[in-house]
């Protein structure tokens, strides 16, 4: 009796995983195409995990042009040469190519705060990174409302 | 590419963190775009930038194709003393242009 029980959940395990393998090339395909932000995040990170919210991202709440909507970024930091930010990166989690730009200070910079000017395709989520002197990381979003979108043609 | 335009403060202390403003007119083609004729036109962008006071880097990018056209640059420095600038913006193409420029350190 018993083993005839065990034979039928075997079973129904086995059917359960033949159908999840069926369904994962595919899952997994449009995962990657929707998600080309993640990958930009994680070639900055790799497996670090970043404190969350400690990084300034100064934007318009919204872009009326989306080619050129002005940003600063910025940390609180001492800029000494044992405890600087050594880099910024920008991402945008919706542009076609999500690496907007990185910025690499040193503690000659004396100020943690870059600013320039992004191209935004449309509403989106924006991602600033900061990569310490000590191997930490801090990372922050907000979202950036785009009337008229950029990078078109 | 043209004669970028930079503005430093007119003097400064050793000591001062200063903002350094770099413009430089460019197109920024992001290869995204198409011509009239439905042709891509092709990528064309300014890829990096760097500053170098007295001969010590103090700042340098990697801009991408998400980064708008003419690129400004905002940043900062701790003026280590006298010294002249040295900015670099570098193309797709490999073609460079170097700006320099004096900071008036004073006592």
């Amino acid at each position: 009796m018993q083993s005839a029980r065990l034979d039928r959940r075997e079973l129904a395990i086995g059917a359960v995983t033949a159908l999840a393998v069926a369904l994962m090339p595919r899952q997994a395909s449009a995962q990657d195409a929707a998600q080309a932000w993640e990958q930009a995040v994680k070639a900055v990170l790799g497996d670090a995990k970043p404190a969350d919210g400690k990084v300034t991202i100064e934007m318009p709440e919204i872009a009326e042009n989306g080619n050129t909507v002005p940003f600063t970024l910025s940390v609180e930091s001492p800029m000494t040469e044992k405890d600087h930010v050594k880099a910024l990166h920008l991402i945008a989690t919706a542009n076609p190519q999500p690496g907007v730009a990185t910025f690499r200070l040193t503690p000659l910079s004396g100020k943690a705060t870059v600013s320039s000017r992004m191209r935004l395709a449309r509403t989106q989520d924006v991602i600033g990174i900061a990569e310490l002197s000590d191997g930490r990381f801090l990372m922050s979003k907000r979202s950036v409302k785009v009337t008229i979108g950029g990078c078109g043609g | 590419m043209n004669k970028p335009r930079i503005k430093l403060p007119d003097s400064a202390k050793a000591g001062d963190v200063i903002e350094i403003k770099t413009l430089i007119s460019h197109v920024m083609e992001t290869g995204q775009r198409r011509d009239p004729d439905g042709k891509p036109i092709p990528r064309s962008i300014i890829n990096a930038f760097s500053a170098k006071f007295a001969g010590s880097e103090v700042f340098k990018t990697e801009l991408h194709p998400g980064i708008s056209a003419n690129p400004y640059l905002s940043f900062f420095m701790r003026v280590p003393g006298p010294g002249e600038f040295e900015f670099t913006w570098i193309e797709d193409s490999g073609s460079r242009v170097v700006e320099k420029a004096k900071l008036n350190v004073v006592a």
